[in-house]
């Protein structure tokens, strides 16, 4: 099982509503993952030589999060914030300054946030319906693979902006997940997901793009998967080649939006319209903002 | 009351007022000849499944997963796409989808009529029991696996794996077929064969198609017995 959701603007009329479109996404889906709930927003990109970096508190303590010597607290929600740092990557100064927390994901515009339970808990103590994003991706995760912790919930980042979101289960992620630390690649959990995520990094960091990527790992990463994944400015969709796990796409004028089932998709304005398919197997699915503008 | 000029009832499924199992049990309980338009279906699951009755129903959107499930007797039109599993282990009547369905469509379906007027994923009329299957676009990968009995016809293309392992169902494709699966093979098309086509066609209601570039797939048998060589 696992819901997957994911929301990309084509217009700026629906990036000021994004948050909220994705809550109505997330609800329908907390049947396919009751266990918890995550989302990683795209927004107010922070400038360049600093970064914004997502961290959790594990142990539920009451982390005085100012003072952790950031440039700025961003948002505070208890046992998670988003810190706005002066160091270009995220991951790292999370790593000096912080390293009894989980760093959930940092970039120029990324935000992750995360939350046992199901989506409605998440949605509220992220404030997602006042949101205003460029785009978003969502899971509600139904746990097989690892233990139902707030840090085994999508989405998984490993910095750059750059995260992903998983239906399913992948066979061969111990093996990736040591090459990956060979290549710098910090993981925080013993996810599969977060393997995937990792690799997306290391091969964009080595000069693919998205779809180069993720064409890549479709030879590179052996099991069973619907991946949704956002960059800076990107967003794709990718399922492996025998395709068990269920994905719809839906486009129209002013959105591009992927989910598990269509009763999210149904929340939409305008799906009545839009084009609504199914991703074909093994295919690379991909939009960026640059293209869509262009 | 005829099913032609009977009223038609609106059943507005819309999660407050209505779930999915009242919409069911509305239909389920519904005598022969009566008639159904189910609005709002907002990709609800199961819509329309487990009926028994000589009724018509309307899905007036889009359907999730298993709409018209082990349907007997009934006529189901969803007037949009569908997910997994439409029309599975149906016994008789008919199904026809206006747009594209998900993986799985009509899978071990023992009898009836599964009409897609888009394209059908991967699995397709999986261990197909005696359905008649008409695909006016293309099929996904492994479709008609271990199929049984029954017919399919795809006038767009089949994916990879098109038959693998199959029994005596006969598959006939318009376009072009990815690769075979195991033991499926390509037959010649005999006149009984194309006037079978044509009965399907008709009973699709598919008119004005070119059906002379169909042809025919079916088991080699040479999975029936073990051999060792």
């Amino acid at each position: 099982m696992c819901g997957i959701a994911a929301l990309f603007a084509k217009t700026s009329a629906t990036e000021a509503h994004l948050g909220a479109l994705l809550a109505d996404m997330l609800e329908p889906l907390a049947g396919r993952g009751p266990d918890s709930a995550g989302a990683a927003v795209f927004r107010d990109p922070v400038p360049g030589g600093s970064a914004k970096v997502s961290l959790l508190d594990a142990d539920g303590q009451a982390t005085d999060w100012a003072a952790l010597g950031a440039e700025a607290v961003l948002s505070d929600r208890g046992d998670q914030a988003v810190l706005h740092v002066d160091d270009p990557d995220g991951m790292r100064w999370a790593a000096e300054h912080a390293p009894h927390l989980i760093a959930l994901g940092a970039g120029t515009t990324m935000e992750v946030a995360k939350r046992r339970g199901r989506p409605d808990a998440l949605i509220a103590d992220m404030g997602l319906r006042g949101i205003r994003a460029t785009h978003a991706l969502g899971h509600t995760r139904m746990a097989t693979e690892s233990a139902v912790v707030t840090a085994g919930s999508h989405p998984f980042s490993t910095g750059d902006d750059l995260c992903l979101v998983h239906n399913g289960s992948l066979s061969n992620h111990n093996l990736w997940r040591a090459r990956l630390r060979a290549h710098g690649i910090a993981f925080q959990s013993e996810n599969d997901s977060e393997v995937a995520a990792g690799y997306l990094q290391w091969r964009l960091r080595e000069g693919d793009d998205l779809v180069e990527a993720l064409e890549r790992g479709l030879s590179d990463l052996d099991g069973f998967y619907t991946f949704a994944v956002g960059t800076r400015d990107g967003f794709a969709v990718l399922r492996d080649p025998v395709a068990c796990k269920p994905a719809l796409l839906a486009e129209t004028d002013d959105w591009v939006a992927m989910a598990s089932e269509f009763r999210a998709l149904a929340v939409l304005p305008g799906v009545e319209d839009a084009e609504v398919w199914e991703p074909g197997p093994g295919v690379v699915y991909a939009w960026t903002h640059a293209a869509v503008s262009a | 009351m005829s099913t032609l000029d009977a009223p038609s009832t609106v059943v507005t499924l819309d999660r407050v007022a209505r779930t999915t199992r009242d919409v069911n049990a509305v239909l389920q309980a519904a005598a022969d000849g009566h008639r159904f338009r189910i609005a709002g279906p907002a990709g609800e699951h199961a819509l329309a499944a487990g009926l028994t009755a000589r009724i018509d129903v309307e899905v007036d959107g889009h359907a999730g997963y298993y709409c018209a499930g082990m349907n007997q007797r009934a006529s189901v039109r969803v007037r949009g796409n569908v997910g997994v599993g439409v029309a599975e282990n149906m016994m008789s009547g008919r199904v026809e989808v206006a747009g594209d369905a998900g993986q799985s469509a009509a899978a071990t379906a023992h009898g009836g009529l599964l009409v897609v007027r888009g394209s059908a994923a991967a699995r397709c009329a999986i261990s197909l029991k005696g359905a008649d299957v008409v695909i006016a676009g293309s099929v996904g990968h492994a479709s008609a696996f271990m199929a049984q009995k029954g017919r399919v016809l795809v006038l767009g293309d089949a994916g990879d794996g098109l038959g693998d392992s199959i029994y005596e169902a006969r598959l006939y494709v318009r376009g072009d077929v990815a690769g075979l699966g195991a033991d499926c093979v390509e037959k010649p098309m005999a006149d009984d064969h194309r006037a079978e086509v044509g009965a399907l066609l008709a009973e699709a209601g598919l008119t004005g198609v070119d059906a002379s570039a169909i042809r025919r797939y079916g088991s080699a048998r040479a999975l029936y017995h073990w051999s060792t060589s």
